[in-house]
């Protein structure tokens, strides 16, 4: 069973890397979107701190959405859905698989972008650590909950648009939680600890929840 | 000895009772041609018994292999399954690691299918019968009792098609059970016709 699952994680990681696999496209997007920021809002370093935790965590949202939908339909499209579903491994451990393979290719790029993106928006540098700590802990329920939506975009016929309708909801706490740890961090005087375990709290319960909700609806939906 | 039992299977898709009320018992070493016109159900048939759809009505059930039928199960379907983007190698122990078959059975079957020259080339750069062919390696390197073919000559030349009657009796030759949806005459041992239809539109 560990064979099957690490043959997902691993494939999943070379399709991402590989030319078009699209991993880069979300660091590409969040590196884009902040660095326009200070020309939208102009050179106003202690504005731009106020809001760069927030832009950063909208960033990251975002850019996590961008390749969500594909996680499940390009396997549906090519027929390798069928293989996974005939694996004697739990196919919401296979979910699993391949929502750590997301998060690898999409979410820990983010991680390590975050703290180039945080002098641009004026952070602190003794804050960047914590900025790249609360999208470590908080951009894998982006990742886990994504997962319900590119499982449903998989199997139901204009799938891609359910993604962001139905996902946006789902990440809001993920939002709120992460922009108040990060300006907590950034600005204070808020504790950090509470947030971020918050955040913690909410991508444990999106690891067991996401894999879980992901694999009923695609045996619900086959066809 | 492995037995395939369906009993008062009925599939609906898309709104349209495809068939009705089919009953059918196969055994291990019968290769089975599962026949009829276009709709009449074959690919439906053989996802069904994969367990990939679920029955409208009836049962299928696989006795003598292990509890769940889609462990036991080898399905060639339309859609080869491949990644254009992996090389030919890294499908098959892709396919062959997912399923729980062994690694080293991976050259062979790249000799058996005439893909060893293609083996490091990108899934995407091969031809229609190239693919075909790798995708009927996962035979090979994944041990299962009952394969389900969907139309498995399609796209392949003459000589493939030969290799591939090899396999199917070698496989029903050691006890396995082939159900093969097709269109084309079957060269095989062993070889029963089953025909669906009646409904089909």
């Amino acid at each position: 069973m560990t064979g099957a699952l690490r043959a997902v994680l691993m494939r999943d990681l070379k399709l991402a890397f590989r030319a078009g696999g699209g991993a880069g496209l979300g660091v590409v997007f969040f590196l884009a979107l902040i660095a326009v920021v200070p020309f939208a809002v102009g050179p106003d370093l202690p504005l731009l701190a106020r809001i760069g935790p927030a832009l950063v965590w909208l960033g990251a949202l975002l850019a996590t959405l961008l390749n969500l939908d594909r996680i499940f339909s390009a396997d549906r499209e090519d027929g390798s859905l069928d293989l996974l579903l005939l694996s004697p491994a739990p196919l919401e451990l296979i979910a699993t698989a391949k929502g750590i393979a997301h998060w690898l290719a999409t979410g820990l790029p983010l991680v390590i972008a975050a703290p180039i993106l945080g002098v641009m928006l004026g952070v602190e540098p003794k804050a960047l650590l914590a900025l790249s700590l609360t999208l470590l802990i908080g951009t894998p329920a982006l990742t886990f909950l994504g997962l319900i939506g590119a499982a449903l975009a998989a199997m139901l016929p204009r799938g891609g648009l359910l993604v962001a309708v139905l996902i946006l909801p789902l990440t809001i706490p993920v939002l709120i939680f992460g922009a108040a740890a990060t300006s907590a961090a950034v600005t204070g005087p808020m504790s950090f600890g509470v947030p971020i375990r918050l955040l913690a709290a909410i991508s444990l319960a999106a690891l067991v929840a996401g894999p879980v909700a992901a694999a009923a609806a695609i045996r619900q939906l086959r066809d | 000895m492995i037995q395939l039992v369906a009993e008062n299977l009925a599939c609906v898709r898309g709104g349209r009772r495809v068939f009705d009320g089919m009953n059918f018992q196969f055994s291990g070493g019968e290769a089975v041609a599962i026949t009829g016109a276009n709709g009449a159900g074959k690919t439906s048939l053989l996802r069904l018994v994969a367990g990939l759809l679920p029955p409208e009505a009836g049962s299928v059930s696989l006795k003598g292999a292990g509890e769940d039928i889609s462990s036991s199960v080898q399905l060639i379907a339309h859609l080869d399954g491949l990644k254009g983007a992996l090389t030919v190698r890294e499908n098959l122990v892709f396919s062959c690691e997912l399923l729980g078959g062994s690694n080293g059975n991976v050259e062979s079957a790249l000799h058996t299918m005439n893909l060893a020259a293609l083996a490091e080339i990108p899934a995407r750069m091969l031809s229609a019968g190239q693919k075909r062919r790798l995708a009927l390696a996962r035979l090979i390197v994944t041990k299962r009792p009952l394969w389900l073919l969907d139309e498995p000559t399609s796209a392949l030349d003459a000589e493939s098609q030969n290799t591939l009657f090899q396999i199917i009796d070698t496989h029903t030759g050691t006890g396995g059970l082939a159900l093969i949806a097709t269109h084309a005459a079957l060269p095989l041992k062993n070889l029963r016709e089953f025909r669906i239809g009646g409904v089909a539109q």
